[in-house]
């Protein structure tokens, strides 16, 4: 440990708190939000809504921590539960789509414009 | 020099977002296969921080269902489609633009109000262990949890009759 401090400038870090974490869990949420504004592939913005699923879990599970409260990691069970639902769900479709459309663009699934 | 958990956070947190960050947008290579590899890695480091923040639990859960169940059915989807498909496409660089400036702008935002709300200082003594959440589970959210495995069963069904061979 005396090696990695004399090495890396580490005490000029700020002692991690609540506020930290909810960075992480904003930028990760706007990662998500990126990935389903700047890809076309369903797949991939189907990814990048777990991404944003899972900043929310991160969100309340440093909430539940920080406030001494269990509650939030209850809600975030129940959150993956209702992912892990979502994902084989709306795989499905994906799979359902491209046998009838031969694709996985958003692109070329137009039928509803006006 | 800060405790050893400060160094973890600050090598999860640093590895969450760069893994997030080539799921959605990886210079190199637009295969969803290496975005699904990314997001398992997002998912890992994420679960390291579960387990800073003493969420045990969740952090086994995180992993068994997510790295493990949700990541193996997103990596059978993308075997079944063609992949190749995607490469043959142009990036459209303006409206991607547009996309990431409006994405900054509410990053900024989120930041801005993280940073300047005065958050109440509690001590942390809790501990997400399984008998905790499990005593909670089965008490005072016992229906919440049995209107999931219905949920569940509704999702099975539901998959089932989708992938059927005939789509009526």
């Amino acid at each position: 440990m005396n090696l990695l401090a004399a090495t890396v400038d580490l005490p000029s870090l700020p002692p991690v708190g609540l506020q930290h974490y909810l960075a992480v869990s904003a930028l990760l949420f706007c990662l998500g939000v990126l990935g389903v504004l700047i890809r076309r592939n369903i797949l991939v913005m189907y990814m990048s809504l777990e991404l944003m699923l899972n900043a929310s879990n991160l969100a309340l599970v440093a909430f539940s921590r920080f406030n001494n409260n269990l509650n939030g990691q209850v809600m975030v069970f129940f959150i993956i539960t209702v992912a892990a639902a979502e994902v084989a769900v709306g795989l499905a479709l994906i799979v359902a789509l491209y046998r009838k459309r031969q694709t996985a663009h958003v692109e070329d699934l137009t039928t509803m414009k006006l | 020099m800060p405790p050893i958990s400060d160094i973890f956070f600050y090598l999860f947190a640093a590895m969450t977002l760069f893994c997030g960050l080539m799921v959605v947008a990886n210079p190199l290579s637009r295969n969803p296969v290496t975005s699904a590899i990314f997001l398992v890695l997002t998912i890992v480091s994420m679960s390291g921080l579960f387990v800073l923040l003493h969420a045990f639990f969740l952090a086994a859960v995180q992993i068994l269902v997510y790295a493990g169940a949700v990541m193996v059915l997103f990596l059978f989807v993308i075997m079944l489609l063609d992949i190749k498909e995607e490469e043959r496409r142009k990036f459209k660089v303006i409206s991607s633009g547009i996309g990431a400036l409006a994405v900054f702008g509410t990053a900024a935002i989120f930041l801005k109000s993280i940073g300047t709300t005065q958050w109440k200082g509690a001590t942390p003594t809790i501990e997400g262990s399984t008998v905790a959440l499990g005593k909670l589970l089965f008490d005072k959210f016992l229906l919440p949890f049995e209107i999931v495995s219905v949920l569940l069963l509704v999702a099975m069904i539901g998959v089932i009759l989708l992938s059927r061979k005939e789509l009526k």
